[in-house]
């Protein structure tokens, strides 16, 4: 049962990843346009990033 | 004088030398559309972003300073086929956008939490029917307590400032029950763990609180959306003046931009989007948006000019009185405030509840307490079962029911095109037997059309059409817009009051007053037998032409009418206009009742005379002199292009130049009234059967959660059926 104690922290810490991620994708306004991003995956190639940037 | 058009008002400086616009674009539904958009904007030198955002439909420009013109931009999408139109964010939808990934946010830690205790519960569950020592379930307990204790306080936020505000302001509502039932259940937690008991409760409080913030989540977007979607649709109506920046130096602006005092220029055929009195000129203007009155008026220095009056004749100053205020951006804010926060006769009947519930709610919990303690039981089952009495008591079903079918089919009928202005107007709209239309702009467009465009050969047609762009007469502008006319003819002069006229392959053509054209004679033979029609005439060498211009039905108005009869409700007709042209249009809608000549004293005479039969009556109308019958009768509705809607009293407005939206409206109405009613019987049942059980001790504290959110599940899905109710009148 001693594996308990990295386990259980391990755990933890995977799942605060997550949250963490969640909370920066949210800042970072992935969730500002969930319809365009569906479409932008499949798209040929990323207009924005075609011209160098100035 | 050419005015140069000036967006300088929605440019926004974020420093460091880079500019940026919002724009609202028409037409954007695809990925093809989103990145041709923005492999076109990009190409432009000096763009340092082109984003689109297919969700709201709009597009974030950033350039450096200086190095473009926003109107540039505009014009590039024009070329591309998209109406786009610069957007300005109102304040009230950036506090909306914030609140939403607040809630977010609360979801995400709740979630989190939920999942994570949960995952610490399940071993302590079957450890505590198998071989699992104290020890280990107090250290499952505290890491769950370390867990639920801080995401608790942080994502229960909404709940408990909300109930907060309410306490201080010495009142209730649903979220003080449901925040003293998950502090008494966390409380109750720790307690128990420190005196090494065998079960704790942190899941089942932070499975509420998920569940309740993901209610309020969906309920919020849904009006974030609505609103997103209202903005854009003000924007692109591209509402501008043109303003005196110097003594003779004019610039086309935003409306955003016009201030009381300005003076604006109002050119022959254009329609003011200000009040204001004229300062200078003489002109005829069209009222018949405001007053239905249909014939010219005559303005001079000192005339009152009111938003949607059409200029006809002269050039005119009008020094501006109100400005922005009755804009429609502002009017469909104002109406969307209206509808979210509208208090419905059912809506007052939940919230009685819910003020009557809290009490009663604490006080049955805390009888449930004393009773088992009376009976012999511990104190802390006692305490057990009390928690479990005020969460599964916790009235989000009662609180939901209304709302929520509230929400969903307002999001419904604005995507059908109409908006709520006042919020009992679903159950007032769902008991109407007689519809009574007003003529001039409801069943008829608001614009302009040829009515003889079939007996005039398609070459003359065009060539006439070219030929009154030259013109900014109303009646010469109808002529070109049923000719589509894209392409002017070169070298056309205008005769002051008289028309136009030019030459084409070395042939005058003239367009204009029949007498200008020498066609009296052909121009009273259509006026003879279409005595309301304008006339204009059309020569090409030695062939004449007369357009009989006219007010055209709405495209759908018999089938909407058509729709209307089928379901049992009674369709007529009470209009200020004359005999002829209501018989016209009545004959050719397949209505039986009609009135002409109307005075709006008598409208509502006519309408108080329905009311005392004990019909129902819907009054759809526009313009001032509708506005005494519409607030006469027992719900009412008006198209948007009623101008001053300040002043109109009506209960829903619908867009577009369609009917269709009003007889979709009544559908969605009936069906949400039903599932109003179905929902506080859904969450009366689920109390009656839910509550006793609790009280009796047979429902642990996580059975309550799961009750309780899945009956609040249930009533959300049943309002979801909303959605679908415009099939019954299709």
């Amino acid at each position: 049962m001693e594996v308990l104690v990295f386990l259980v922290p391990l755990a933890l810490v995977l799942g605060l990843l997550g949250l963490v991620g969640f909370l920066w994708s949210l800042r970072n306004g992935q969730y500002n346009d969930l319809e365009g991003a569906g479409w932008r995956a499949i798209a040929d190639d990323d207009p924005v990033q075609d011209k160098p940037a100035p | 004088m050419q005015a140069a058009r000036d967006f300088s008002h929605y440019v926004r400086d974020l420093g460091s030398g880079v500019s940026h616009i919002d724009l609202a674009v028409e037409g954007v539904n695809c990925a093809g559309c989103m990145s041709k958009i923005e492999r076109a904007l990009s190409a432009l030198p000096d763009v340092t972003l082109a984003r689109v955002n297919l969700t709201d439909r709009r597009v974030a420009l950033e350039w450096k300073q200086g190095a473009h013109d926003p109107t540039r931009f505009i014009d590039r999408l024009a070329e591309l086929g998209y109406k786009a139109y610069p957007f300005e964010p109102v304040r009230a939808e950036a506090l909306e956008t914030e609140q939403a990934s607040f809630l977010l946010r609360c979801l995400g830690v709740a979630a989190f939490g939920a999942m994570n205790v949960m995952m610490l519960s399940v071993p302590v569950w079957s450890g505590n029917v198998t071989d699992m020592i104290p020890e280990q379930r107090d250290f499952f307990h505290w890491l769950s307590a370390l867990i639920a204790l801080p995401a608790a306080a942080y994502s229960g936020q909404p709940f408990f400032r909300s109930a907060f505000r309410a306490l201080r302001a010495r009142s209730t509502n649903m979220d003080v029950p449901i925040s003293i039932g998950i502090v008494l259940a966390l409380a109750m937690s720790v307690v128990e763990t420190i005196h090494h008991a065998e079960h704790a409760y942190f899941d089942a409080a932070l499975m509420l609180i998920t569940f309740l913030v993901a209610g309020r989540y969906l309920d919020q977007s849904m009006r974030r959306r609505t609103r997103a979607v209202a903005g854009n649709l003000a924007a692109l109506r591209g509402e501008t003046a043109t303003k005196f920046v110097g003594v003779d130096e004019i610039s086309e602006v935003p409306i955003a931009a016009v201030q009381a005092g300005d003076i604006v220029l109002l050119r022959p055929g254009e329609r003011s989007a200000v009040d204001g009195s004229v300062i200078e000129g003489r002109s005829k203007i069209d009222q018949s948006l405001i007053t239905g009155e249909t014939l010219p008026v005559k303005a001079g220095l000192g005339t009152a000019v009111y938003a949607g009056t059409l200029n006809l004749s002269g050039a005119l100053r009008v020094r501006v009185s109100a400005a922005s205020e009755g804009t429609l951006l502002s009017e469909i804010g104002r109406l969307l405030d209206n509808a979210v926060q509208a208090r419905t006769r059912y809506v007052q009947l939940a919230d009685r509840a819910a003020r009557l519930y809290a009490p009663v709610v604490h006080a049955a919990a805390l009888l449930t307490m004393l009773g088992w303690v009376a009976f012999g039981a511990s104190w802390h089952d006692a305490i057990v079962m009390a928690i479990a009495v005020l969460i599964i008591t916790c009235p989000c079903a009662v609180g939901l029911a209304i709302p929520a079918v509230q929400t969903v089919v307002s999001g419904a009928m604005f995507r059908n095109g109409v908006l709520l202005n006042s919020g009992d107007a679903i159950e007032r709209l769902a008991d109407v037997d007689r519809a009574v239309f007003d003529k001039t702009g409801t069943l008829t467009l608001p614009e302009l059309d040829v009515a003889n465009a079939a007996s005039i050969p398609a070459e003359m047609f065009e060539l006439a059409g070219r030929l009154a762009l030259a013109s900014h007469h109303p009646v010469a502008s109808a002529v070109a817009r049923a000719a589509k006319a894209k392409t002017p003819l070169a070298g056309v002069e205008e005769v002051t009051g008289q028309g136009v006229h030019g030459f084409v392959d070395g042939l005058e053509v003239r367009l204009g007053r029949p007498s200008f054209c020498g066609a009296d004679y052909l121009a009273n033979d259509i006026l003879c037998r279409d005595p309301e029609a304008s006339v204009v005439a059309f020569r090409h060498g030695e062939t004449c032409h007369v357009f009989a211009v006219r007010q055209r039905l709405r495209p759908d108005a018999a089938r909407a009418v058509a729709a209307l009869q089928q379901c049992g409700i009674g369709v007529e007709i009470l209009s200020g206009d004359r005999k002829p042209a209501v018989r016209h249009a009545a004959q050719s809608l397949g209505i039986h009742e009609w009135r002409a000549g109307v005075t709006p004293a008598d409208k509502i005479a006519r309408i108080d005379e329905l009311k005392r039969r004990g019909i129902k009556v819907m009054m759809v109308g526009d313009g001032m002199n509708d506005a005494p019958a519409l607030a006469a009768a027992h719900v009412s509705m008006s198209p948007v292009t009623a101008t001053h809607l300040s002043q109109a009293t009506a209960d829903l407005v619908f867009l577009g130049d369609r009917l269709t939206p009003v007889v979709a409206a009544i559908g969605f109405s009936r069906k949400a009234l039903r599932l109003m009613r179905q929902n506080l019987w859904l969450a009366a049942v689920y109390n009656l059967l839910a509550v006793p059980l609790a009280i009796a001790g047979l429902a642990t504290p996580l059975v309550a959660a799961a009750a309780m959110s899945g009956s609040s599940l249930l009533v959300i899905l049943n309002a979801l059926r909303a959605h679908r109710g415009v099939r019954e009148l299709s």
